[in-house]
């Protein structure tokens, strides 16, 4: 029970800090721009596969630089030529356009990368066990992953309070428009945003990609797990989307470990449902069954009795 | 309020009362319409698209009485139609296995009650918040509905999914509702009927009211009425005609899986209201005309059907936000000032670069697809019955020289178009058209 215990909640850290990569650049660009961009999970699924294409010529370090910079270079080029445009008729036409967006990326890597998995390992140097908890090994590879989304929180934290572009940033959050009024340049602040928001969900993609499965409908298994992140972290808030996304990940990894159902609940308690009666399936699956849903009856919980999310302020 | 006064200018113009639909006269003209069609197209495969279409219409329109009447961006709809279909699916077993006298005529209603009931208990949770909020726990709504129907494979039964026999019910009329003809007649009817309810429901105060907190809630709030009550009267009407959709799909199809609760029938619901036009009661029709056309016809023609479909998705958002009833709605005073011929050189002038810009950038799709996706196929591919080898760089030089070289063209003669629209219109506006 201790061993699984730790390895689930190491588990659920790790998973916790990936989506937090994501949902960090989400949170960013949706609390000064507006916008939930609906291809954020696109442009993370997008770094997997560039991650493998240039680990296939170059190796894995060089691809865990440059994916993410290719990757944020198209999302600013996303945003200065198509976005912005967008922009002006209304929010929900921008939400439309990165929904489009997430269509036409995912059509595109199928097209150019199959529907299958591909073979995104892991690089040799990472390929051995760090460590044994009980009987359990460890890979190397997911400390690895730990680590560098740990690095990048830290530098993310570093560059919001201490240098200029991140206090602009950080008064762009609450005051966009005191903060154009005040002469900055908000659009190449957007442009900014966004190119490094997606840099992340991008390097999230690498180092997740030789973990996870590499294929082209990643971006839609992730893509609506992330929203639920942001919703209960309360939109705009970096600080909420961090607790959920821990929770989220925490959550998830300890719903498959259970092995428990509704029927062995109540017969704990000498309650017994007969296999015939009316859907007897919602006594019988176990909450590893149901690990995939947990995150969304999580988020409808948190709506009912808090509908501005854990950390929100803002009503949309 | 930014993003009130920004939600003005999405849903473009509200149609005036009576409008381009006046009276009775266009209603009876559906009517023929709907029972002239199946004639014209009387080939299978037409009957088949035609029954789609019909469910489609009753779809899209169902999921703008969120959208484009009360301003709600739901990622979700297809739940409400796809537990219609599920619930008429398993009414439709019931029925004959009991051996009770309903008429498969009636099954429609099962849906459309099941939209509704889950209407009321999803509604409840998700419309205490408009705009962004909204579409989030839509979406979660959704995923969750979708996930579940995966997992209680008794109700939803699973991959293979429910399968039923519409044949079975009791005939009406001698109609046993087995031939494609007579399932299409009766689409077409419920189509009808829930065309005009719709319509009736838009010139309700309730009605009204919906297009108040559409545009601004707060203002809606200070008149006196409750925007969370607006929408929670609306979300589950909406679901009410997405149930009947379902339950028409069932009827149409005989079988159910899990994919009519997924998000990739939201999606297209969503497509096709967009592409239409949000902000016209008949938008949402020609969207889920097209839609349906493209889903059956592109799919014959390319692989890649879906690339394209999103492409164009794209290009309405970002061009042509009010949808293609928006544009037929912006020539409708020109025609009525007799001014609309003038524009034809001008148009045909921009589009022949145009034209040859989108088939440059399918050349290179078309190309780009062959190389990468089905390169065991071999280099040689045929474009436009062209042949052409994939490997070498003519093919690519000629497709990034037409992309290109029809945008640059194309961007020359917009000013030429330009000047002919703002000429068409000054004489319009002289005429007395509002402009």
């Amino acid at each position: 029970m201790l061993e699984l215990v730790i390895v689930s909640t190491l588990n659920g850290v790790l998973y916790g800090m990936l989506l937090f990569l994501m949902a960090s650049g989400l949170t960013l660009i949706f609390s000064m721009m507006g916008v939930l961009n609906f291809a954020h999970a696109s442009f993370y699924m997008l770094g997997a596969f560039f991650g493998y294409q240039i680990s296939q010529w170059a190796g894995f370090w060089v691809a865990l630089v440059l994916a993410p910079l290719l990757v944020g270079g198209i999302g600013a080029l996303v945003e200065r030529f198509a976005l912005r445009n967008v922009h002006r008729h209304g929010h929900v036409p921008e939400l439309l356009f990165t929904f489009g967006l997430a269509y036409v990326i995912e059509e595109v890597a199928q097209m150019v990368w199959g529907k299958l998995p591909v073979d995104f390992r892991a690089p040799a140097a990472l390929d051995f066990s760090a460590f044994t908890i009980f009987s359990t090994n460890y890979p190397a590879y997911k400390m690895f992953m730990l680590f560098t989304a740990i690095c990048i929180f830290a530098a993310l934290l570093a560059v919001l309070t201490r240098t200029r572009t991140g206090l602009i940033i950080q008064a762009a959050l609450t005051h966009p428009d005191m903060v154009a009024m005040l002469g900055h340049n908000v659009p190449r602040v957007f442009m900014l945003v966004f190119g490094v928001g997606t840099g992340l969900a991008a390097i999230a993609g690498v180092i997740a990609g030789p973990a996870l499965v590499t294929q082209a409908s990643m971006a839609g298994l992730l893509g609506p797990i992330l929203f639920v992140v942001v919703v209960i972290g309360g939109l705009g808030s970096l600080a909420g989307a961090f607790i959920a996304s821990l929770l989220i990940g925490l959550v998830q990894t300890f719903g498959v470990a259970l092995n428990v159902s509704l029927a062995d609940l109540f017969g704990a308690f000498g309650i017994t449902v007969g296999p015939g009666s009316a859907l007897s399936e919602i006594w019988t699956v176990t909450i590893a069954q149901i690990a995939p849903i947990l995150p969304y009856l999580l988020l409808v919980l948190v709506l009912i009795f808090r509908p501005t999310g854990l950390l929100g302020t803002r009503d949309t | 309020m930014s993003e009130v006064a920004k939600s003005a200018d999405w849903t473009g113009p509200v149609p005036a009362a009576g409008g381009a639909l006046r009276g009775y006269a266009v209603w009876i003209a559906a009517a023929l319409a709907f029972l002239v069609v199946p004639y014209v197209f009387s080939s299978g495969a037409g009957l088949t698209m035609l029954s789609l279409m019909g469910i489609m219409i009753v779809f899209t329109l169902s999921y703008n009485m969120l959208l484009g009447q009360t301003g709600m961006l739901s990622f979700g709809h297809a739940v409400y139609y796809g537990l219609g279909a599920f619930f008429a699916v398993h009414a439709m077993n019931a029925v004959t296995r009991a051996g009770l006298p309903v008429p498969v005529i009636a099954i429609p209603l099962v849906g459309g009650l099941a939209g509704l009931v889950f209407g009321i208990i999803f509604g409840s949770v998700s419309t205490r918040r408009g705009g962004t909020a909204f579409a989030m726990i839509s979406l979660g709504l959704a995923e969750l509905v979708a996930s579940s129907a995966n997992i209680l494979r008794g109700f939803f039964g699973g991959e293979e999914g429910i399968t039923t026999n519409r044949t079975k019910l009791l005939p009406v009329l001698g109609l046993n509702f087995g031939p494609q003809l007579q399932v299409y007649f009766l689409i077409a009817a419920w189509c009808l009927l829930c065309m005009i309810a719709m319509y009736a429901i838009t010139r309700t105060p309730l009605g009204r009211m919906c297009n108040a907190v559409r545009e601004n809630p707060e203002r809606a709030q200070f008149v006196g009425y409750n925007p969370q009550t607006v929408r929670f009267i609306a979300f589950p009407l909406s679901g009410f005609f997405a149930g009947i959709a379902g339950a028409l799909a069932a009827i149409n199809f005989e079988i159910v899986n899990s994919s009519y609760v997924g998000l990739g029938q939201s999606g297209v619901v969503l497509l096709a209201a967009y592409i239409g036009g949000v902000g016209y009661f008949v938008g949402p029709v020609i969207g889920a005309i097209i839609v349906t056309y493209l889903q059956v016809m592109l799919s014959d023609v390319t692989a890649i059907w879906q690339l394209y479909f999103g492409l164009l998705f794209i290009v309405i958002v970002m061009f042509a936000p009010n949808g293609i009833a928006g544009l037929l709605a912006m020539h409708q005073p020109l025609w009525r000032a007799g001014v609309l011929h003038r524009l034809v050189p001008a148009y045909l002038v921009g589009l022949a670069p145009l034209a040859v810009m989108t088939l440059g950038a399918i050349l290179a799709i078309e190309m780009a697809h062959r190389f990468a996706a089905r390169a065991s196929d071999g280099p040689d591919m045929a474009f436009l019955r062209i042949p052409l080898d994939v490997t070498r760089p003519l093919p690519w030089l000629v497709a990034a020289a037409m992309t290109i070289g029809g945008l640059l063209l194309f961007r020359r003669t917009w000013p030429y178009v330009a000047s002919a629209w703002n000429e068409a219109t000054i004489t319009a506006r002289g005429r007395g058209e509002h402009l």
